[in-house]
């Protein structure tokens, strides 16, 4: 294939990764705290969206998503799709129980 | 006549270049299985949880949200440093490369040393699968510490799969084998260890931080 | 016919020649050339095959007379056990993409090998590690496993067969089908001959891009479900056990969830040689391309979204089930376009009756009586009434053993010249074509009566009432047992014995019949640069 000259994933450097860890580590913080808070039923919500966010920093600056081509991306999101898919479909009996 | 067949250059044509894209494709394809194998689990927590929300908080009062919170930061900066070290060699700096590696090894033991002592400490106060103290106690509990066991301790499982991985990828980096002209190795390891890093981000609030 | 001499370079160059440092079989089982696993695939699925035939027909053999006389029930249910787990993970799912995908996938784009040779070597490896594992397991501890190739909670949990290392085995077949599917996604995306852009991809090869995506997405579900079964058994965590809460049905979900997408990567590459067969011997080029193409593709999404079909009477909400009866419906759709599109692909074609367009003939027959069935089962009100009887057993061996197998015996008499070169009885290979569907529908057929009729599927003895139908099937085991031998002897011998083939005995057009049968060691001299889509037929050829 052609295509075999090497790509260039040089994407951040240096500084840009210890920015994410920071704001990992304050995400991180930012959770814990808001645990002590009693929310009741979306305690689990706020938790999983902080989770959320830490995950794409890792996925799309440490991980390089963002600086790859769209291929990437593509199978993410396929991956993604399932994952949604079978939360889905499973609590539509679980959700739905007498 | 039996030319074709004894020529080694013909032999070797299949393998022109090394497809550093097809390498990573390969590569995340794989992380794609370790994601859904985790998805099971996942799916039996989120159904649980549904159901048994009280059993599970109370549960949750159980873990040791510090040990959890300090294991948490563990993870994410070994996410940092091999981050680090890929960066590092793709600039072939072979020594820090080698350097954050090593930090990187080092924070997945102490994330296992942790946690070690934090089992002895939960399965001496009686809390282990099929324990009299947790068969008395309802089905919720009993689900809930089920659940934290084999989820933590696959997770745990793939530390250590993730460590030996990374420990090759240092003596590749000290030999040479991984450099800046070939940093496809080190890349794909550490695509792991972040995928580790990822499952532990949302193991963490599910077990320690539902009180 | 076949007396076209062969090309010169095959007599000194083609895979089937060891000329590096090994010989014999451990050039074989070291080797790194895709050809070589395919063949090697090949000859380790038909043999676990046979090993499932004679189950199936010991099977046939206990419902002789009602009563048990011939084996006990604990034994009856290690049979189907065994039955199951052998013909579905180490026969049909391995099946056309392990050995023929291998053997053709990097062929037919104009590649030398796939992405990761050695990845697929370990693939193999794997797969007969997997394969000894499962047979280890009839013979220790505890002996055959008696729950049903399904296991399901919570007597797979209680059961004293050896389960552990069943489950153990299953899982470890698991990453064979995972690494093959990694490999065959990877090859696609970066090894295609210049100018072959996604849509001048033969059929087959897309139908080999969609299943490996559901071999990479599901099949982990299923490795988790395993290994929880194995967790359960060893350390009693309770996580599906009704007395500490655990819900059964939540295992049930979880196994589905891979195993309904499974049954597509059965379907799936078949229905890609059929496309293949079919333009070949209509001499047309194909009637929809990219209708068939994006409909694999849409198969393998939807396949996901039905999971729950199975569980229609096991206690889901009635939300669910009927979600799933809705999407179950749907997922019909892309496989109808498909049998649209065969067929205007052969209006006014110029039709060869060679074997492997009989065999397409009779998949055609057979996989629409069982998908048909299959809406049957999928709406509510039906399935409640045939669920878990015959009728459901008619309706899967019609579909996977009626459509993917007969497609994969068809895909032999299509594809083996090419691999060895040489040529097998035509007459005795269409003959066996009519005894294979002769037997077939004669064991299969009654059962959707049997079904229908109320027989429960799994057991060792029945109502004297069923005893007609259940000779009728039995008889048909027997002859359908003929037909295999007959077609594989004829196999076997041709490609021992045969004329040589030549390069294109078929006159087929996708690149595999542009090189020399056997294919030399790198497939092509040079890597073709691709000009056309497929199937380019000239007019009035």
């Amino acid at each position: 294939m052609e295509e075999n000259v090497k790509t260039d994933t040089s994407g951040p450097g240096y500084g840009t990764y210890i920015l994410v860890w920071l704001a990992l580590i304050s995400l991180t913080c930012l959770t814990v705290a808001v645990a002590g808070f009693n929310l009741a039923a979306l305690t689990v919500v706020v938790a999983l969206i902080i989770a959320v966010v830490k995950s794409s920093l890792v996925v799309n600056i440490f991980m390089h998503i963002r600086f790859e081509d769209r291929i990437f991306k593509i199978f993410l999101s396929v991956a993604g799709v399932v994952l949604f898919v079978i939360f889905a479909l499973t609590f539509a009996d679980v959700f739905f129980r007498k | 006549m039996s030319e074709i067949a004894s020529k080694p250059e013909v032999l070797h044509v299949k393998h022109l270049h090394k497809d550093e894209k097809g390498a990573k494709i390969g590569m995340w394809l794989f992380l794609f299985t370790e994601l859904l194998l985790f998805t099971g689990l996942f799916l039996l927590y989120a159904a649980y949880r549904y159901v048994y929300s009280a059993d599970f908080h109370r549960a949750g009062f159980e873990t040791h949200t510090l040990i959890g919170a300090v294991n948490t930061i563990i993870l994410l900066t070994s996410s940092l440093t091999v981050a680090l070290s890929i960066a590092a060699i793709e600039r072939g700096k072979k020594w820090i490369s080698a350097t954050f590696l090593g930090i990187t090894i080092l924070c997945g033991l102490f994330f296992l040393v942790n946690k070690y002592f934090e089992w002895s400490s939960e399965i001496g106060r009686g809390l282990y699968p099929g324990s009299p103290k947790l068969l008395n106690d309802t089905n919720g509990i009993n689900l809930f510490f089920g659940l934290y066991y084999t989820m933590t301790g696959l997770h745990g499982l793939h530390v250590v799969v993730g460590i030996i991985v990374l420990t090759f990828m240092l003596v590749f980096v000290l030999r040479g084998k991984i450099s800046s002209e070939d940093p496809v190795k080190l890349e794909n390891a550490g695509l792991y260890w972040h995928l580790v890093d990822i499952i532990w981000i949302f193991l963490f609030p599910l077990f320690y931080l539902i009180n | 016919m076949a007396d076209i001499a062969i090309a010169p370079s095959s007599v000194t160059d083609n895979y089937l020649l060891n000329s590096g440092k090994r010989s014999g079989v451990l050039s074989w089982i070291f080797s790194t050339d895709h050809k070589r696993i395919g063949i090697m695939y090949l000859v380790s699925t038909l043999s676990f095959f046979a090993v499932g035939v004679v189950l199936g027909l010991l099977m046939r053999l206990e419902m002789i007379t009602p009563g048990g006389k011939i084996f006990a029930a604990q034994t009856y249910n290690e049979l189907f056990t065994l039955h199951g787990v052998i013909m579905i993970f180490l026969f049909v799912i391995p099946g056309i993409p392990a050995s023929l995908g291998n053997f053709f996938l990097p062929i037919q784009i104009g590649a030398r090998d796939v992405a990761f040779p050695r990845l697929n070597l370990l693939s193999w490896w794997i797969y007969m590690i997997g394969g000894m594992l499962a047979i280890a397991s009839l013979f220790l501890q505890g002996g055959p496993v008696d729950t049903g190739w399904t296991f399901y909670v919570p007597y797979s949990i209680r059961t004293g067969t050896d389960v552990t290392l069943s489950v153990l085995a299953a899982f470890i077949l698991g990453f064979s089908s995972i690494l093959t599917g990694i490999n065959f996604l990877t090859t696609i995306h970066r090894l295609r001959a210049p100018g072959m852009g996604w849509f001048r991809m033969p059929l087959f090869t897309w139908a080999l891009y969609a299943t490996a995506w559901i071999q990479v997405i599901a099949t982990p579900i299923l490795g988790i479900t395993l290994l929880l079964i194995f967790i359960e058994r060893i350390f009693n965590v309770g996580i599906f056990d009704p007395s500490r809460g655990g819900d059964p049905l939540l295992y049930q979900h979880l196994f589905w969830i891979y195993s309904h997408p499974a049954v597509y990567i059965m379907i799936l590459p078949a229905m890609g040689v059929v496309s293949e067969i079919i333009t070949t011997f209509a001499r047309r080029t194909i009637f929809g391309y990219k209708a068939i193409a994006l409909s694999s593709l849409a198969i393998a999404f939807i396949g996901y979204l039905v999971w729950g079909h199975h569980m229609f009477s096991t206690g889901m909400s009635d939300t669910a089930r009927f979600v799933f009866s809705l999407l179950t419906f749907l997922v019909a759709v892309p496989s109808g376009i498909k049998v649209f599109n065969w067929v205007a692909t052969m209006y006014k074609g110029s039709i060869d009756p060679k074997p492997p367009f009989l065999f397409v003939m009779a998949f055609i027959f057979l996989f629409s009586i069982g998908g048909l069935t299959g809406l049957v089962l999928g709406s509510l009100a039906t399935d409640i009434h045939v669920t878990d009887t015959y009728f459901v057993v008619a309706h899967f061996h019609y579909v996977i053993f009626g459509g993917a197998v007969f497609i994969f015996f068809g895909a032999l008499h299509y594809w083996l010249p090419k691999m060895f070169g040489r040529m097998y009885n035509l007459k005795i290979a269409s003959w066996s074509v009519l005894i294979l569907f002769v037997g077939f529908n004669m064991l299969y057929f009654p059962m959707f009566i049997l079904g229908y009729e109320g027989m429960p599927r799994r057991y060792f003895t029945y109502l004297p009432q069923y005893e007609a139908l259940q000779h009728l099937s039995m008889v048909g085991s027997w002859v359908l047992a003929s037909g295999l031998i007959i077609m594989f002897a004829n196999l076997i011998h041709g490609m021992r014995k045969g004329p040589l083939a030549g390069d294109n005995p078929w006159g087929g057009t996708t690149l595999e019949w542009t090189i020399p049968s056997p294919p030399p060691k790198e497939n092509f001299e040079e890597i073709p640069i691709v000009t056309h889509e497929p199937y380019y037929h000239h007019e009035g050829e």
